[in-house]
């Protein structure tokens, strides 16, 4: 095992920090820490489990129609996903709403088949689902923490100003800004880095 | 009337891609020019309707009467991504100017998250089979609407003198949110 591989995602490949893929859910439902980090788990439990997959299947699948197979081992994946959260936590799966059926699309998950996982063996697929979806979830949790501490004045739920702070940040249009600067920052701590 | 409704608020109160967050793979992707924008969404319009009313009768006539209401992510996904590949194919022989206009954007919908998310938005609204493909179709209208404003600011934007850690993505990100702002005036418009 490498232990490049387990890192890269956390920083230097960061999925959504630095290639910019999986943009949606990143914006949508991170108006609260806990909905970034819970969202940022589900993307990895179907990330680890596709790339597996993927990984095991590698040699059955014929190169022709290999994106439409990806997709439907990541469907069902996701359709595992969603049942097992319907069961046991129902209220997250309320929260997130439409964007955990859209995990499907999310380009992280078959970008990671495409780039990684079809040329890799099962362990070292699994480490780079890992790696990608933590450090996916790092973001995640990162940007939830920004908006709900400067649009609500709390901190995974904890209140510490009395009142609205600034709303617009849990709205659309905070999504965008605060995701604009995020990843301007970490450009900066990039090139610094080299 | 309704239908009406249906068209403004989709467009303008909660914009696809500006409230709802679909789409913004493309939206970041091919908003550099309005042409491709254009192109971009035309392709969107027609593929999202197109969809919307396939999946709307798989779901009421194929998913709901045998209970498999759990293949739903499943059926949609891969009805959408042989639909492509179809209209692909039958834009080729029909039209060839329409499918040089829009062949290139085609395989890159299948991907786009705003036409499983329409599709999924239509069951779970429980729309009928008109009000959904209008839905669909107003929403197509509002994405392309966003992505050519965008791709108006853009072109400007490619001429401004702006800080270098913020060239790129990151000012392209807080113009979309400046964007966004300008769409909330719309909000309690239906």
């Amino acid at each position: 095992m490498n232990w490049n591989n387990l890192t890269k995602g956390f920083f230097r490949e960061n999925p959504i920090l630095v290639l910019l893929l999986g943009c949606c859910p990143t914006l949508a439902t991170t108006t609260s820490a806990i909905n970034g980090l819970s969202m940022g788990l589900a993307t990895t439990f179907v990330l680890v489990l596709s790339n597996m997959s993927i990984s095991l299947l590698k040699n059955f699948i014929p190169n022709k129609v290999h994106i439409p197979c990806y997709i439907v081992v990541i469907a069902s994946f996701v359709t595992v996903l969603q049942l097992l959260m319907q069961a046991y936590i129902p209220a997250i799966y309320e929260t997130l709403g439409l964007f955990i059926p859209l995990i499907v699309v999310n380009c992280i998950v078959l970008g990671r088949a495409e780039a990684y996982a079809c040329k890799n063996s099962v362990g070292a697929s699994a480490v780079d689902g890992i790696s990608m979806g933590l450090g996916y979830s790092m973001a995640l949790t990162i940007l939830g923490s920004i908006r709900e501490i400067l649009g609500s004045g709390s901190i995974f739920g904890w209140k510490f100003i009395e009142g609205d702070a600034i709303l617009v940040f849990v709205l659309a249009p905070g999504a965008f800004i605060a995701l604009g600067f995020l990843i301007a920052i970490m450009n900066k701590l990039l090139k610094k880095a080299k | 009337m309704e239908y009406l409704l249906i068209f403004i608020s989709a467009i303008f109160v909660n914009n696809i891609v500006l409230t709802q967050f679909l789409g913004i793979c493309p939206f970041l992707g091919v908003s550099k020019k309005i042409s491709t924008s254009l192109g971009m969404g035309a392709a969107v319009i027609f593929v999202i309707t197109l969809a919307t009313i396939v999946t709307w009768l798989i779901q009421h006539y194929l998913l709901n009467p045998f209970n498999l209401g759990f293949l739903q992510t499943i059926a949609f996904i891969l009805v959408i991504a042989a639909l492509v590949q179809m209209v692909e194919i039958i834009l080729k022989k029909i039209s060839t100017s329409l499918y040089a206009a829009l062949g290139v954007f085609l395989p890159l919908i299948t991907t786009n998250c705003c036409v499983l998310g329409v599709a999924i938005l239509v069951i779970q609204k429980d729309f009928g089979l008109l009000e959904g493909a209008m839905y669909a179709l107003s929403n197509g209208c509002g994405f392309t609407l966003a992505l050519v404003v965008f791709a108006g600011i853009r072109e400007q934007l490619a001429l401004a003198d702006v800080p270098k850690g913020m060239q790129g993505v990151p000012i392209a990100l807080v113009t979309a949110g400046i964007l966004a702002l300008a769409f909330m005036g719309f909000a309690g418009l239906v």
